[in-house]
């Protein structure tokens, strides 16, 4: 959790990020496949206590940055240091000890909770594997954060609803503390109404705990609700950095322009917002 | 908030309560043959040779399903080598589930080196002709009990292997596998508690199909009479013997195949059973 003497200062410190991945699809017969570069050097902070919007067209890179961040995949230039370690080529066991700072909530509910196991273990897991006591009072206080009845412990995800799924996502990453989270198009999935209920509940809980958060979104309405800062980015590169206000007030890339010009207004007839 | 999903009790289905009714029923005879058969299925008779089933003109009571040439009770027989079947089909499918679950995880789930080796030797495996390699082998090893199930799960395992391999692909690329890493589990961790039991229905189906595939090899083995060296009745080797007294007592051959039928279908088909029926995910 971020301590409030700190606030401000840098929590991830990304400088010059490169990623690229084989492309299988243009692999030839014999030798390695091509590599595509996905990220192309992308530089910025991350200040604690932030909430920083991370936005872009599909293929973009946004989700692969934010898998970088969580070291879910490997950087293959530049370096992340987050908290003053860099993390950047660190080892799976190194990272271990850092895992439970870092959590991340994912875009597909359904698929990123084990459909075998309960919520309850669902979110006790972690707490189990870092060591953390009152697994059982953490569970339920979870539980209470996400605005889920505590019974729903003993359910197993595919009784639930996607918003309600969705819930249980938050829960297993706010259950603990960490300091950073990052959400990767969380609501993309949900209806309309479950969408405001998960944004207006993850406002809230970073009003409350004030966690550190990365929103990763295609969606500048949504960005512009939640988010302190945004980056922008365009093929793998970023091509703003702005805080939010100034970046809707007055954007600098083309790009950005472009993105803005598509979200559709409340009333047409009214220029601008 | 609540709906009624998690109420929905899917119906047993007339498919599993037959097939698990047919593989009671020669559970029982097996386990209790020396008591529920009605004759020795050793002694030879041949005052009681060739007697029909004991709806035909001829037959005598006790004799419920004929004699074969030699005069012993077809259905005696039956009963106990139903032993041989059953003893077969659990150990030689569980030691294949087994061997070739573990092999099938490994490559699905850590990929990499692990994956190309196992892959390789599957390919390489699966381009010998199963019943040939089946016999070499026990050509090699002798005759036996222990050769039969060693026979079975050297053949067998590839069909676990490709099988799981792929399922636990599938599985390894869904978002809980990247949430337990982010939670900090270790791989083997990973693999054991968050993969495996997604997988485990898919073992079920397989290794219940498997007990009826060892069934068969059993019955091919003992045709070719490469089964078992003495002289205690298997289902194989009464289908062998049925063959040649085809003309004169067609029952010596029919019944020990119907059973022989009616068993595999029921592990293939208890095995889909079961699936839907215990598996929680409605997909």
């Amino acid at each position: 959790m971020a301590r409030p003497d700190r606030k401000g200062t840098p929590l991830y410190e990304v400088d010059n990020l490169h990623l690229s991945l084989p492309d299988m699809t243009a692999k030839p017969l014999i030798g390695a496949a091509p590599r595509i570069e996905i990220l192309r050097g992308l530089s910025f902070t991350v200040p604690r206590g932030a909430v920083m919007g991370i936005v872009g067209g599909s293929g973009s890179g946004k989700s692969t940055l934010g898998r970088a961040l969580l070291r879910l995949l490997e950087p293959t230039g530049g370096n992340i240091r987050f908290d003053g370690h860099d993390i950047t080529h660190l080892p799976e066991t190194r990272l271990r000890g850092l895992r439970h700072r870092v959590q991340m909530i994912f875009q597909d509910p359904m698929s990123s909770l084990n459909p075998r196991r309960r919520v309850g273990g669902i979110i006790a897991g972690p707490l189990r594997r870092h060591g953390f006591d009152r697994v059982e009072a953490r569970v339920a206080e979870a539980l209470d954060h996400v605005g889920l009845p505590r019974d729903f412990a003993r359910r197993f995800p595919h009784e639930l609803s996607g918003g309600q799924r969705q819930r249980v996502g938050i829960a297993r990453a706010i259950a603990l503390s960490p300091d950073f989270i990052l959400a990767d198009e969380i609501v993309s999935g949900l209806d309309v109404s479950s969408q405001a209920q998960v944004l207006n509940l993850l406002e809230r809980l970073v009003g409350e705990l004030g966690v550190t958060l990365a929103f990763i979104s295609h969606d500048l309405s949504v960005i512009r609700r939640l988010c302190s800062h945004v980056i922008v980015m365009h093929r793998g590169e970023i091509v703003e950095n702005a805080p939010t206000a100034q970046l809707f007030e007055a954007p600098q890339a083309a790009y950005t322009r472009a993105l803005l010009d598509a979200i559709p207004l409340p009333d047409p007839d009214q220029p601008g917002w | 908030m609540r709906d009624g999903r998690g109420q929905i009790r899917r119906r047993a289905g007339l498919r599993l309560w037959l097939s698990g009714g047919w593989l009671a029923l020669v559970l029982f005879g097996a386990v209790f043959a020396p008591w529920v058969a009605p004759q020795d299925p050793l002694m030879q008779d041949l005052f009681t040779s060739r007697l029909p089933p004991f709806w035909m003109e001829g037959a005598e009571p006790g004799y419920w399903l004929g004699t074969d040439n030699l005069g012993r009770d077809v259905l005696s027989r039956i009963l106990h080598g139903a032993r041989i079947a059953l003893i077969v089909a659990v150990s030689a499918g569980a030691a294949t589930c087994l061997i070739g679950a573990t092999l099938g995880l490994i490559a699905g789930y850590f990929r990499g080196m692990a994956d190309i080796v196992i892959s390789r030797l599957v390919d390489i495996w699966m381009a010998f002709p199963p019943v040939l390699f089946a016999i070499l082998l026990i050509a090699v090893l002798g005759t036996g009990l222990t050769s039969i199930i060693v026979a079975i799960v050297v053949i067998d395992w590839t069909r676990f292997a490709r099988v799981v391999r792929a399922e636990a692909m599938n599985q390894g690329a869904m978002d809980y596998v990247a949430s337990a890493q982010v939670a900090g589990y270790s791989r083997l961790r990973t693999m054991l508690v968050e993969i495996l039991p997604n997988v485990l229905p898919t073992i079920g189906a397989l290794l219940t199909l498997e007990m009826g595939i060892s069934v068969i090899v059993e019955a091919i083995l003992s045709f070719v009479n490469l089964s078992i060296p003495t002289d205690d009745p298997t289902w194989g080797g009464m289908i062998a013997e049925g063959r040649q007294a085809i003309h004169q007592s067609w029952w010596v051959l029919v019944f020990p195949l119907v059973t022989l039928f009616l068993t595999v279908l029921s592990f293939s088909q208890l095995g889909e059973g079961l699936k839907d029926r215990f598996d929680p995910v409605l997909r």
